[in-house]
């Protein structure tokens, strides 16, 4: 069974349509790049699986459950599904280590000493144990998305929603994230990645889409994908035709 | 007979009025500050109702005189039988007037949280109490301190109006020492420098704190 079913899913803002139903099914264990020039819809679609955003038809069910626009379902699905954003959103009034026990102890209603026993080994698991005191403006930011990841992870979700997660660093900050994103599909962790970066995509994910004008263009395997598009947008959008 | 005053008479009988104002003044701000924060949770909630009678009461305290609030407060509740002291009046003028500012300001830093912080507060399954309470609230008192303690300039300063209605503060004892006395300018002058007093140490902790807290280029 799938663990995300996104089914002819529409959405609009005010007159400008930018999900034109859009199907995808996300097995477990998958990792999909979702790529596409800015406007085909790709962060907008992100955004409607964990209801930042709510659609106006079709449907979004994760592990069976129906995505229903009212905060206990909305609360229940985020319990799923994390989020990583692209301008890495840590609270800026909390420690690393704070910022991943905080939704722990008021949403799960963690005890302190266990939630700090998982913040620290998030933290470790993303490479920054040592940062646990540091406020998020005493980190790179490489650093500070880690802790995202981090924070993300701590709530034990079924899969994670990567939103342009490092479209925000500077280059060399770059691998940092994207090799702690590398280990966590080997772990086995379900992904849904909004990306730029097409040699991450072609190397780590087991699918890509293609989303063009808010429809998935093109859907496969990366070698098919990147090696043989089928669809001039995308023999386009890879730079292997002149527009 | 002609009483002599010295100056020292003149300056006693004002600094003992001027316990009014500070009481006056602390009384308006502490009660301002509790009924504006309800404001505010109306004014920023999600009750279409609630937010739109917030809405009409700042409007009201902020587009009225506080002179009218303090006349409407003493006249006319006494007109529908209800008797009140001047000193109740005055509290209860500048205790609503004090609620609708702070609740404005106070919105205005809730709202300088970035969107982004409510996202990740929701992503993380946060519901809306906690996330105001653990992640938007912290960061928005922050912000909110420099231009709060700046008002309460505002409050001391708008004490002064409630002498009309006869309450016996600060300018009220001015006018009634210079009633005495017939040395105005000595008298005022008194009343503007302890007036001063109150407010100098306000408007500098405001700006020092504004420093400290150094809001302009946090969080971006």
């Amino acid at each position: 069974m799938s663990l995300i079913e996104i089914t002819e899913v529409r959405k609009s803002f005010g007159t400008n349509e930018v999900l034109k139903g859009i199907n995808i099914d996300v097995d477990p264990g998958e990792v999909i790049a979702i790529i596409g020039k800015s406007g085909s819809g790709k962060s907008t679609l992100l955004r409607c699986i964990n209801g930042l955003e709510t659609i106006d038809s079709g449907s979004i069910a994760v592990a069976g459950a129906q995505l229903l626009p009212d905060e206990l379902h909305l609360r229940a699905l985020r319990l799923k599904i994390g989020m990583i954003f692209q301008s890495f959103n840590l609270f800026p009034h909390l420690t690393a280590g704070k910022n991943v026990m905080l939704s722990q102890m008021v949403v799960k209603k963690v005890p302190t000493a266990d939630a700090e026993a998982t913040a620290r080994k998030m933290l470790d698991r993303v490479g920054l144990a040592h940062k646990f005191d540091a406020y998020p403006e005493e980190l790179s930011g490489g650093q500070q998305q880690r802790v995202a990841i981090a924070r993300a992870l701590a709530m034990q979700p079924m899969a994670l929603l990567c939103d342009e997660i490092t479209s925000a660093l500077d280059p060399e900050l770059v691998n940092e994230v994207l090799a702690v994103v590398k280990e966590l599909a080997a772990e086995g962790m379900t992904l849904l990645m909004v990306t730029h970066e097409m040699r991450f995509a072609r190397d780590v994910c087991t699918r890509v889409v293609f989303m063009h004008q808010g429809r998935v263009h093109e859907i496969g395997a990366p070698q098919d994908v990147f090696g043989d598009p089928k669809t001039p947008e995308l023999k386009q959008f890879l730079g292997l035709q002149a527009a | 007979m002609m009483m002599e005053f010295t100056t020292w008479d003149i300056l006693r009988n004002l600094l003992l009025a001027a316990r009014w104002t500070v009481l006056l003044s602390l009384v308006s701000f502490v009660g301002g500050s509790l009924v504006g924060l309800a404001i505010l949770f109306m004014r920023i909630g999600k009750n279409v109702w609630l937010k739109r009678f917030a809405q009409g009461y700042i409007e009201l305290f902020q587009g009225t005189p506080l002179l009218m609030q303090l006349f409407l407060a003493f006249f006319g509740l006494g007109l529908v039988g209800v008797d009140v002291p001047a000193w109740l009046a005055a509290a209860l003028a500048l205790t609503l007037w004090t609620a609708a500012f702070l609740a404005e300001i106070w919105r205005g830093c809730v709202e300088a949280i970035v969107r982004g912080q409510w996202e990740a507060s929701s992503s993380l399954a946060m519901g809306y109490v906690q996330q105001m309470r653990y992640v938007i609230l912290p960061q928005a008192l922050k912000i909110a301190v420099p231009p709060t303690v700046g008002f309460s300039v505002q409050v001391v300063k708008g004490t002064a109006l409630t002498s009309i209605i006869g309450f016996v503060e600060l300018s009220k004892a001015g006018t009634m020492v210079t009633n005495a006395t017939f040395q105005p300018f000595i008298v005022y002058g008194f009343v503007a420098l302890i007036y001063f007093a109150l407010c100098w140490p306000l408007s500098k902790s405001s700006q020092i704190l504004e420093r400290k807290l150094n809001v302009a280029h946090r969080n971006h």
